[in-house]
């Protein structure tokens, strides 16, 4: 067994989907297929098909929502996969995990992969927890052998103890949860792939789920492949990302995560929202991306007058979070500060204390506005960055719900 | 890097499917576990929280067989034969049909009933028609008991049965019942393939099970069909379920008559079935989920 070996090798897998209602004129399609097929030529709904675009409206029946994928996954690895919604990530995992077959192209591996796209499989509300351990671990892919000899750790790490020989209806939700993941974490194949499955559960028990996927990575040294939305999550798990767009892997042989994570983002930049943006005033936007945990959060703004006089102006910003909650908002007004534009170019630096803000992705909205109040400039989502745990300075991921983690001083008195 | 000296040695290989028959027997006896824990699960979760229980496997063929005794051979006077009581002739006739009937219907909606596991994780597929089949088959076995203890009932306790008399064949018995299972199965296999494209069939299943029924020779011995519909007699006799029923029939009961050369269709087409049906059940496994 090498370390270097290549344990599973992607070739030009594609996947081509139907769009609109499967059943009008199936029949006939199906017949050419046939047709085409018994006289040995290609299938001739595979030449069409257009590449996976939400937004335009394509004229083919036909969608690719993969298209020539190739990669290569090393032994040890834990290879992330991202993209925006409708990148293919789903299709992906769901040809790695053997759910559904390619339309062309290989996927070739040297050991037993095994998929989490979903934890509790299977399980049956009438059996017992222990019943639905050995039937889940047997979907899965584990011999009764296999179960029998880890029930009782799966029992402990589940924390269901009490409850083991009650029917699994009678649990709650959080208690399912508990037990399912309880079966996938003992599960022992050479590759592993897994989807946001962690987004369920108690913080205490996310917590637990995160500590458990990395001894699996890194202690055991097994093969996974991680597909997820929560970069932080990425960041902390994988050692190498590729990024899927429109069905197309965007960075060849994947990137380190870093670098990986920002390239994401600054993808996103491009659904920002203009409200106003008129052409006597222009605002041009730099920052950092990836931004440790407190450092400072610094902006630089080009911004180009083009009126035919100086502008007194304010400038608002806020940074949002991922559910388009408002973390900061700054407002000059209401500090009655203002700026002086002179006619021409400007570069203006905006400098913000950062209060301890949550681990997270973030955008930007600015808003840059006269002395009457005439809008000058409005932008959602002008810029993006993450705040990433760099300097280790939070134990694993911290599963915070408030925008900002305060510093708390306990004494004794 | 390494990939050229060791890229003959992969292990697994994931591609579209396209040979006819791409059965993986290795894996579908490391999955035998799965196939034992389905039938378990069938078995102990049909009836929870019932009253009676297990029971229902019991109540269920009596009645019937009642019910039909009565409407057949006492209200439309269909004979069954001198020395054998009607009622078990159609204890027998039923308890072999739904055999077959739940193999048919429960493996006839394969994929769009697990259509939440299959989307998930993947297995072989044939696992779960395979466990219908077998969990049926304990269903099944339940039901014979209730058969023989009827049987011995008849025979030594009543003087209606004096002609009821086990052949020699019945030793091709577990044969015949194997008949009924891939039978059921291969056409079940073959309706849940067809039923992710087109769902039509699904309502076809629904009344067609019932209607094959009364062509199945299940409450009237075939002699007697064709003595009084000559015309249509060949719809019942060429149906594989009229043979397998007839042979259960003479084997258990001694009525009519055994000839090699129906044992055999009935086993051909069995067979056929189960192969057309796994062929077909394996071609649509890999896509059923793009279009189910």
């Amino acid at each position: 067994m090498k370390a270097n070996e290549v344990i599973l090798k992607a070739e030009n897998i594609s996947k081509q989907y139907r769009l609109g209602l499967v059943g009008t004129g199936t029949i006939s399609h199906d017949l050419n297929r046939w047709w085409h097929q018994i006289r040995g030529k290609a299938d001739p709904y595979l030449k069409v098909g257009e590449s996976n675009d939400r937004g335009t409206k394509g004229g083919s029946q036909y969608v690719w929502a993969l298209q020539d994928i190739n990669f290569e996954v090393k032994r040890g690895e834990v290879l992330g996969i991202i993209g925006k919604n409708g990148a293919g990530k789903s299709t992906l995992l769901k040809i790695l995990s053997k759910v559904t077959g390619p339309t062309t192209g290989e996927i070739k591996t040297r050991g037993r992969i095994a998929s989490l796209l979903e934890v509790g499989t299977g399980f049956h509300g009438e059996m017992t927890g222990r019943e639905n351990v050995y039937l889940n671990g047997a979907i899965l892919g584990m011999t009764k052998k296999e179960i029998s000899s880890k029930i009782d750790e799966i029992i402990e790490f589940s924390g269901c103890q009490r409850y083991i020989d009650t029917p699994v209806k009678r649990y709650s939700s959080g208690m399912t949860v508990r037990l399912a993941f309880a079966v996938a974490a003992f599960l022992e194949p050479e590759i592993l792939v897994i989807d946001e499955v962690l987004a369920v559960g108690d913080a205490e028990f996310q917590k637990k789920a995160i500590g458990k996927m990395q001894d699996i990575s890194r202690g055991e040294g097994r093969t996974v492949l991680f597909v997820s939305h929560n970069m932080n999550a990425v960041q902390s798990l994988c050692t190498r990302v590729i990024r899927l767009n429109n069905g197309k892997i965007v960075n060849q042989n994947g990137e380190a995560p870093d670098v990986a994570i920002e390239n994401y983002l600054l993808e996103n930049i491009t659904e920002e929202v203009i409200k106003v943006d008129l052409p006597e005033f222009k605002v041009q936007i730099k920052n950092k991306h990836i931004i440790a945990y407190k450092e400072p959060i610094v902006f630089e703004l080009n911004i180009q007058n083009n009126f035919k006089e100086d502008k007194q102006v304010f400038i608002d910003f806020a940074i949002v979070n991922k559910k388009e909650e408002f973390v900061l908002h700054h407002r000059m007004y209401a500090k009655n500060q203002s700026l002086n534009i002179k006619v021409g170019q400007q570069k203006i630096v905006i400098n913000t204390q950062n209060p301890n803000i949550t681990l997270g992705e973030y955008s930007v909205v600015l808003y840059i506005y006269d002395a009457f109040k005439k809008v000058l400039f409005w932008k959602e989502n002008i810029a993006v960055f993450q705040i990433a745990d760099l300097n280790k300075e939070l134990s694993s991921i911290p599963f915070i719900k408030s925008h900002i983690i305060p510093e708390v001083q306990l004494k004794q008195v | 890097m390494d990939t050229k000296a060791t890229s003959q040695d992969w292990l697994y290989t994931i591609s579209p499917k396209k040979k006819l028959i791409d059965l993986n027997f290795k894996e579908i006896w490391r999955y035998r576990d799965l196939l034992f824990l389905f039938v378990k699960r069938d078995i102990i979760t049909q009836y929870k929280q019932t009253v009676l229980g297990p029971l229902w496997y019991f109540i269920q063929p009596l009645f019937t067989s009642i019910i039909f005794t009565l409407i057949f051979n006492n209200l439309a006077a269909i004979p069954t034969g001198n020395g054998i009581p009607s009622f078990l002739f159609n204890l027998a006739g039923i308890t072999s049909w739904n055999y077959f009937s739940s193999c048919l219907s429960g493996t006839s909606d394969t994929f769009k009933a697990n259509q939440g596991i299959f989307g998930k994780v993947y297995f072989p597929r044939v696992i779960t028609p395979l466990s219908v089949v077998f969990s049926n088959l304990i269903k099944f076995g339940i039901q014979l008991l209730v058969f023989v203890s009827f049987y011995i009932y008849f025979v030594f306790f009543t003087d209606k049965a004096f002609n009821a008399v086990p052949q020699t064949a019945i030793l091709l018995i577990p044969i015949v019942i194997a008949f009924m299972g891939l039978f059921g199965l291969g056409f079940g296999m073959i309706i849940s393939s067809l039923t992710t494209k087109y769902r039509d069939l699904t309502f076809l299943v629904g009344f067609g099970v019932q209607l094959l029924m009364y062509a199945s020779a299940v409450m009237y011995p075939l002699s007697y069909f064709k003595e009084k519909v000559p015309d249509y007699a060949w719809l019942v006799e060429y149906n594989p379920m009229t043979t397998i029923i007839e042979l259960f029939r003479y084997m258990t009961l001694g009525i009519g008559e055994f000839s090699m050369s129906k044992f055999l269709y009935a086993g051909v087409i069995s067979v056929a079935f189960f192969l057309i049906g796994l062929v077909i059940f394996n071609k649509t496994e890999k896509t059923f989920i793009d279009t189910v």
